[in-house]
């Protein structure tokens, strides 16, 4: 069960950088939907044995992650014209130079941080470095899906994070959880549909109206 | 220089020609064609050897100096990989910058060649030809990087040989990174899609074809023999990093290097029958992202 | 019992009011929410009379802290739906289900921040806050409206995330301690074994949910939500959220600030909270010169006051109680502020500076807008004098008079700045009426639509002379639990 997990977290690690430097958007949400099926999968291949509570947040996770939210982004932008990402702020070369760069650094914090020897010690590097690159996504992007699946990549990151933690929140909590990010990602999918209503793009550096 | 290390660079060379030609097949057959036969190149090849050469007047001896050269450099290079998965017949410390550099001799060799004739064409392909080998330099080195920390060894039997294969219980994460930066490599370095497309006979669209568009003759022959063993020698090092032969005996490591050969070749098909070919301005970041493979895979060596 | 049902009963008619058919339409159903907003505020009486045991196995229980935000939501709750009888009678918003339910959702979902004392749950109850206001700031559907909702959505989104990735920081700390460390992040379990919580999670868990609630609340430098969002949200909303919504932003930050405090870490959490209070007055004083539209001028207050409300935390001492008792005015005076700037909106079109002479045409509305422009900057005799006064006092004692000076001249260019855009408003030569009948602005002021400021403002002018027993009582043991003093 460890080689499978840690098959599985490098996997998520390569979705990472995948998704960093696609340009096209159904890429992205593809990608997104590969990564949530490999985070469905790890609470089963880490327990040290199978619970009730293992296999019913797999199970949410999975319905959530790789099948709800990415089936509603697409829903999102199916009146978009536009399919691709421009160049985004930091260029296609240099994001991927930066996530790479991400997932040295998360290697490094995570070497440092106190930690009880974990069953499975990859789980925080890989943990920081998809919340960095998440971080990235958000910020350097363009289009306002790119950016939504950027904020999910991060949930992500903070979600294989709290799988180290799993006996101090409860089942209920998990649940809640990924209900609230369901409905925040819901209304974001429909905030970003408005928005290519009104401006006829997806472009979110149009949104400079307001300011002081 | 063992004779069965000879002997195994021998049958190298003799089957080189054939991993191009498994590759087209391949494609062919997986777009509903059948295709020309396995060993067509090898049928070219006779055809071109018995023509004669007509060499321009505007040519310098370069021109004719570039495909020997070429194919000079690439049987040398060919000599430090360890072919039976333990031993290559050349090895010292640190011979993995003289394989870069007599592959980079080659390419530096052809790109000279195709300069010298003075035309737009070869100069075009020539300019690109060098723009992505500037990419994929150092995301050669970067994986050596990789297996250097892997195996431990500086040269490239320890990297490919023994030591890499003691290495794959702990380090096996880390190698299957490295083997598909490597196959990303091969794509690039030679012109298959989705970096170039080899049947392709537009010249604006061509990198490595145009620059030896003036060629003929034996010095096409040379050069297309000496493309089919580039990507062979590529094909060893993806086959060496994936599956580590140290284990066997002599001629069942030869024998798995050759079938490995063939997944490779088939491999390769495949990908050019799926994919189409990037836009040019996309290529560095394709080579960027087989790079960014590899520098996780070097950090998770060092952890 | 009643904690459970103050959670539910308004989440059910949520739902309710989002699902059943009988509520399709425009209509907005306002006697229901009247209902709700007494039933709970009934129910939130009765808890300082009769103190509730906790519930859930201890998930949910009323501390001091808790129920003051609670008595706080509650209050504007009530005045918000007195004040959307007359705001319905002249602007309808597109889906009164919307409307309506995600008022309802707020209010459950601030009722469950309050009440929490597993931190988790604290932080679904703080992510649901965020989503059920998101579809109320973009009621308007234009272009500037849906701006503003992206921007809130994603800064939001971003600090919540960060604060969920503190909590679990906080659950290493209690994993790492070593010992029996008791129910994993719970809030009297982790104040009982503060002291022996592993110290660098807990100081890593004290940033990320700093930062995180932080972001909720509009502190410099995560305010960049809060102009467009308030300026672009309809007044009521805005008001809910600069009163209640960032209170409870605040209750995050005080939980883990109490833990933090029994840890004994303070000497490490206080710089930090000082620097981010200053940093916040240095903002708001910086951009309130020269605004042009009331509610973002409110917004860039409601920075200054959560500015205020985590210095008072950091100074310690009286502080903790001024915080406390800042947070009661401030959520009363920002209700009251917005509830008025949106009654000049409805009769003007726009609370900007475009506006002149309203204390001819809105008397009663330009009043209110004079009074609480006096509020809100902390002169006496309302109530946020005294509590600001109560922060200026722990900068001296603790020893800070360079501190003081700062507060000081930073209400100082905001009294100023805010004075500006008010009084230019309010005096001058009200504009020749367009053809528009005279009449009917006077009209719009009806008493649905003053009542509700109106009583507001009594209570922040009597918390300027008198606190009752019960109140300080329960603002005293706050503000010790926050590792403060009472007065």
């Amino acid at each position: 069960m460890r080689d499978a997990a840690q098959i599985v977290l490098l996997l998520v690690v390569l979705s990472d950088l995948a998704i960093l430097g696609t340009s096209r958007l159904s890429s992205c949400i593809r990608g997104l939907a590969a990564q949530g099926f490999l985070l469905g999968l790890l609470p089963v291949l880490i327990a040290p044995q199978l619970s009730v509570h293992a296999v019913s947040l797999a199970l949410g996770t999975v319905i959530v992650k790789a099948v709800a939210l990415p089936w509603f982004l697409s829903w999102a932008i199916r009146e978009a014209a536009v399919r691709r990402e421009i160049e985004p702020i930091v260029g296609f070369i240099a994001s991927q130079l930066l996530g790479a760069l991400a997932v040295a650094l998360a290697f490094a914090i995570a070497s440092r941080l106190p930690l009880p020897a974990l069953q499975q010690p990859l789980l925080v590097p890989v943990s920081l470095a998809t919340l960095i690159i998440g971080f990235i996504v958000l910020t350097t992007r363009r289009k306002a899906l790119v950016q939504v699946v950027g904020y999910l990549i991060l949930e992500n990151g903070i979600y294989l994070f709290g799988l180290t933690q799993t006996e101090s929140v409860p089942f209920l909590l998990e649940l809640g959880v990924l209900l609230d990010i369901f409905v925040g990602v819901f209304i974001m999918g429909i905030v970003v549909f408005h928005i290519n209503r009104e401006f006829d793009s997806l472009d979110a550096t149009r949104l400079t109206e307001l300011s002081d | 220089m063992t004779a069965e290390a000879l002997i195994a660079l021998g049958l190298l060379g003799i089957t080189a020609p054939a991993v191009p030609g498994i590759a087209v097949k391949t494609k062919s057959f997986l777009t509903g064609r059948r295709g020309p036969p396995v060993l067509q190149l090898y049928a070219d090849l006779a055809k071109l050897i018995r023509k004669g050469r007509v060499y321009s007047r505007t040519t310098t001896p370069i021109f004719r100096a570039g495909p020997v050269i070429a194919l000079a450099s690439l049987i040398v290079a060919a000599l430090f990989l360890p072919l039976d998965g333990r031993e290559a017949p050349a090895r010292f410390a640190g011979d993995l910058v003289a394989f870069a550099g007599l592959l980079a001799l080659a390419r530096f060799a052809l790109v000279l060649a195709g300069l010298d004739t003075g035309s737009s064409f070869e100069g075009l392909g020539a300019s690109r030809e060098v723009t992505i080998a500037s990419f994929a330099e150092p995301t050669m080195f970067l994986c050596f990087v990789a297996l250097v920390l892997a195996a431990g060894d500086l040269s490239l039997s320890g990297m490919f040989g023994a030591p890499l294969a003691a290495a794959w219980p702990h380090a096996g994460a880390s190698l299957s990174l490295v083997g598909v930066s490597l196959f990303v490599l091969l794509l690039a370095e030679n012109s298959r899609v989705p970096v170039d497309d080899p049947a392709t006979h537009l010249e604006l669209t061509m990198i490595h074809e145009v620059i030896v568009l003036d060629h003929g003759g034996p010095d096409l022959a040379l050069i297309l023999y000496g493309g089919a063993l580039k990507l062979t020698l590529f094909g060893v090092l993806v086959v060496s990093v994936l599956v580590p032969r140290a284990g066997l005996s002599g001629l069942a490591a030869l024998a798995l290097l050759f079938a490995g050969l063939g997944v490779v070749a088939l491999a390769v098909g495949v990908v050019e029958s799926v994919m189409a070919r990037v836009r040019l301005v996309r290529v560095p970041q394709l080579l960027v992202g087989a790079a960014a493979l590899a520098l996780v895979a070097t950090i998770l060596q060092l952890r | 019992m009643r904690l459970l049902a103050l959670c539910a009963i308004p989440l059910a008619t949520a739902l309710v009011v989002f699902a059943a058919p009988a509520f399709r339409g425009r209509r907005v159903p306002v006697a229901l929410l009247f209902v709700v907003a007494c039933a709970h505020l009934a129910l939130v009486t009765s808890l300082w009379v009769v103190p509730p045991l906790p519930t859930l196995g201890g998930w949910l229980a009323a501390d001091p802290l808790g129920l003051t935000v609670l008595t706080l939501t509650s209050v504007l709750f009530v005045v918000t739906a007195i004040y959307i009888v007359g705001y319905l009678r002249h602007e309808a918003p597109r889906s009164g289900r919307v409307f309506a339910g995600g008022l309802l959702a707020f209010l459950a979902a601030a009722s469950v921040v309050a009440l929490a004392h597993h931190l988790a749950m604290l932080w679904v109850g703080m992510e649901a806050t965020t989503l059920s206001v998101a579809p109320l700031v973009f009621l308007r559907r234009d272009r500037r409206s849906l701006e503003a909702t992206w921007k809130y959505l994603v800064v939001s989104s971003v600090g919540i995330a960060l604060a969920l990735l503190g909590t679990f920081f906080l659950a290493s700390a209690q994993g790492q301690g070593g010992g029996d460390m008791g129910r994993p992040l719970l809030l009297p379990d982790l104040i009982a074994h503060a002291r022996e919580l592993h110290p660098a999670w807990l100081r890593a868990a004290f940033l990320f949910l700093l930062v995180g609630f932080g972001t909720k609340m509009g502190l410099a430098p995560m305010h960049t939500w809060k102009p467009d969002t308030y300026g672009e949200a309809p007044s009521l909303v805005s008001g809910l959220m600069s009163g209640a919504l960032t209170s409870c932003a605040f209750l995050g930050v005080a939980r883990v600030t109490e833990v933090v405090a029994a840890a004994g870490l303070g000497s490490f959490a206080q710089p930090v909270l000082i620097a981010f209070g200053l940093l916040s007055l240095a903002v708001a004083a910086t951009f309130v010169i020269g605004q042009r539209d009331v509610k973002r001028l409110l917004a860039y207050s409601s920075v200054e006051h959560m500015g205020l409300l985590v210095l008072g935390l950091g100074l310690g001492g009286v502080g903790a109680y001024g915080s406390m008792l800042h947070l009661v005015n401030n959520g009363l005076a920002k209700g009251w502020m917005f509830l008025v700037a949106g009654n000049i909106a409805l009769a003007t079109g726009a609370a900007t500076a475009g506006n002149r002479g309203l204390i001819r045409t809105l008397p009663a509305s330009a009043t209110l807008l004079v009074l609480g422009l006096f509020a809100v900057t902390g002169s006496p005799p309302f109530g946020m004098f005294v509590s600001e006064f109560t922060i200026l006092r722990a900068a001296f004692d603790g020893g800070h008079p360079w501190i003081a000076a700062t507060i000081l001249m930073a209400l100082a260019v905001i009294f100023v700045g805010m004075a500006a855009l008010v009084l230019g408003m309010v005096l001058g030569e009200p504009p020749a009426p367009t053809g528009r009948d005279p009449g009917a602005v006077a009209v719009r002021e009806s008493r649905w639509l003053v009542a509700g400021p109106v009583a507001l403002a009594a209570i922040v002018l009597m918390l300027g002379f008198y606190i009752p027993g019960p109140l300080r009582d329960v603002l005293t043991r706050a503000a010790m639990a926050l590792g403060g003093t009472g007065p």
